[in-house]
């Protein structure tokens, strides 16, 4: 569904983000990127997002290249992404309940759907009780448990995980992995990017290791191995 | 759907001017003073329009007649200058009424009054006062005064003096003071305007940059630019309305309190009365000023995070 062609970005300084990129993700797919900082991964989500544009090559969702969508496209492109960074990213003045519905509300759904929806996912995520608190109320874990059920209620179909755990203590850690488990088994495709090592032995999924820019293994059921 | 959307915007353009309580706070009070700015200009140029209309008022023209002149001759001569373009307005006083004025002003000045009455008969001659338009047509006014046009048909002439070239130097002075206090008036007016919309233009935008995170998660979750602009217009326009409506109530304890001391030391206007007769206008200029540039510094502000 997803396929990187050959894709290479450097910038204006001359320094080297990606060189050569190619692969490609199958639907229901749980695929991890690892890496040491500077690696590429930020650059290969961007890329995705559409946030960057490639210096080379090209990237394709679904035989479009996204880098080529209109406006109106892209937006409804990004509604098909579900994005959870390492820092939240919540919006601070909105409720647990408004963060999510604002992403509903984005897409254009009905009012019923949203106050249907909202307490489901949320439900999901184990965080029924904190719906009418403001994220400065809650704590890391909790935050991004949120981050997560905002990623998943227009029901994408990519998740996009970038160091969701980078923040976490190893309680916390472990919950968010179980939870992004429990998404790829009900059937969306997650693309999680981490350093930590416990989480990617623990997965045995597919394992894409970056060095300077470049894919050097891409194994299934992999390891991490740097 | 375009219904929903406009709902949605409505409620969150509310709701986080509320709960950003104290950048809010921060935004109207900034507008309010641009907004007193604003209002002030309206205040000074009435102040100013008037005062310079009233001393307008008081310069004009003397035609000083000989006694001999008779009535009739006068008033054909009065009719000849109110047809004149540069001419508002010619008034006629007949030999009877400056003996009454001359009689009245010297009425303490027995010496005065007694030479008078040895000379018998009335000694003044009718006057005519001329004002035009203009404190600049005086000249051409006074110049058909000294030209042949205001002979009698026998080409008799019946004026005795005509006190513009008396006058003449004030007259000019007084014009172009006028002038130069109108483009004066202007040109402040044009700063203070450029000033107060700068000031309420980047208080907005630094409100909108602590919300840049905000706006960047709103895109990558998929939502529209208009959906994202628009709690951000809505806020704006809250800003200009509160502010719009505190100003006003400002005004008024302002402008009862100034009412006095202008109406003392300008000719005949006092602030507080504009106040109250013009509220109709100056309450829109106000709103609509506020309104307009809460609106539009938030849609330019938000811009720059869209790109």
């Amino acid at each position: 569904m997803i396929y990187f062609d050959n894709v290479s970005k450097t910038y204006a300084d001359n320094s080297v983000a990606l060189e050569g990129v190619t692969f490609s993700i199958e639907p229901k797919e749980f695929i991890s990127i690892v890496g040491h900082s500077g690696a590429g991964k930020s650059t290969l989500l961007k890329m995705l997002l559409a946030e960057e544009q490639p210096s080379e090559g090209s990237v394709f969702y679904e035989s479009k290249n996204i880098h080529k969508l209109k406006k109106n496209e892209m937006n409804e492109f990004r509604r098909s992404i579900g994005v959870v960074f390492q820092d939240f990213r919540l919006l601070p003045n909105k409720t647990v309940y408004e963060n999510i519905a604002f992403a509903m509300e984005a897409a254009g759904k009905p009012d019923d759907e949203i106050e249907g929806d909202v307490p489901h996912v949320l439900d999901l995520v184990d965080l029924g009780h904190k719906i009418w608190a403001f994220p400065h109320e809650l704590s890391g874990g909790e935050k991004q448990r949120v981050a997560i059920a905002r990623a998943i209620v227009n029901q994408p179909d990519i998740i996009i995980a970038d160091e969701p755990t980078g923040n976490l203590d190893p309680i916390n850690t472990y919950d968010i992995v179980q939870i992004l488990k429990k998404i790829n088994d009900l059937g969306t495709t997650v693309l999680l990017t981490t350093h930590n090592k416990g989480v990617i032995d623990s997965l045995g999924k597919r394992v894409i290791t970056m060095v300077d820019g470049k894919i050097v293994r891409d194994d299934k059921e992999g390891r991490y191995i740097l | 759907m375009l219904w929903i959307n406009f709902k949605r915007i409505l409620k969150s353009g509310f709701f986080s001017f509320w709960r950003n309580g104290f950048v809010s706070l921060s935004s109207v009070f900034v507008m309010v003073v641009a907004l007193l700015v604003l209002g002030s200009i309206i205040f000074t140029s009435a102040l100013l329009n008037t005062t310079l209309a009233s001393l307008q008022d008081k310069v004009d023209v003397n035609v000083y007649f000989l006694s001999s002149a008779s009535e009739p001759d006068v008033l054909a001569l009065k009719q000849k200058i109110e047809v004149l373009a540069e001419v508002k307005a010619v008034e006629y006083e007949s030999r009877d009424q400056v003996l009454a004025e001359f009689t009245e002003r010297h009425s303490n000045d027995s010496t005065t009054l007694q030479a008078l009455e040895e000379l018998g008969d009335n000694p003044f001659g009718a006057v005519l006062n001329i004002k035009a338009k203009e404190p600049s047509q005086y000249e051409s006014v006074s110049r058909f005064l000294e030209s042949d046009s205001v002979l009698l048909s026998d080409g008799q002439n019946i004026i005795e003096k005509v006190n513009y070239n008396q006058n003449k130097v004030v007259i000019e002075k007084l014009s172009s003071i006028i002038t130069s206090s109108q483009r004066i008036g202007l040109i402040v007016t044009i700063v203070l305007i450029f000033i107060a919309v700068l000031i309420t233009f980047n208080t907005i935008r630094l409100a909108i940059y602590i919300a840049r995170e905000e706006i960047s998660v709103m895109r990558l979750v998929g939502a529209s630019p208009m959906y994202i602009r628009g709690p951000f217009i809505v806020g704006g326009i809250l800003y200009g309305v509160i502010a719009g409506i505190i100003t006003l109530v400002l005004f008024y304890p302002l402008t009862a309190w100034l009412g006095k001391e202008t109406a003392n030391f300008f000719v005949n206007i006092n602030i507080f009365d504009y106040y109250i007769h013009n509220f109709g206008y100056i309450f829109m200029v106000v709103l609509a000023s506020g309104v307009a540039m809460g609106a539009i510094s938030s849609f330019l502000a938000v811009r720059r995070y869209l790109k």
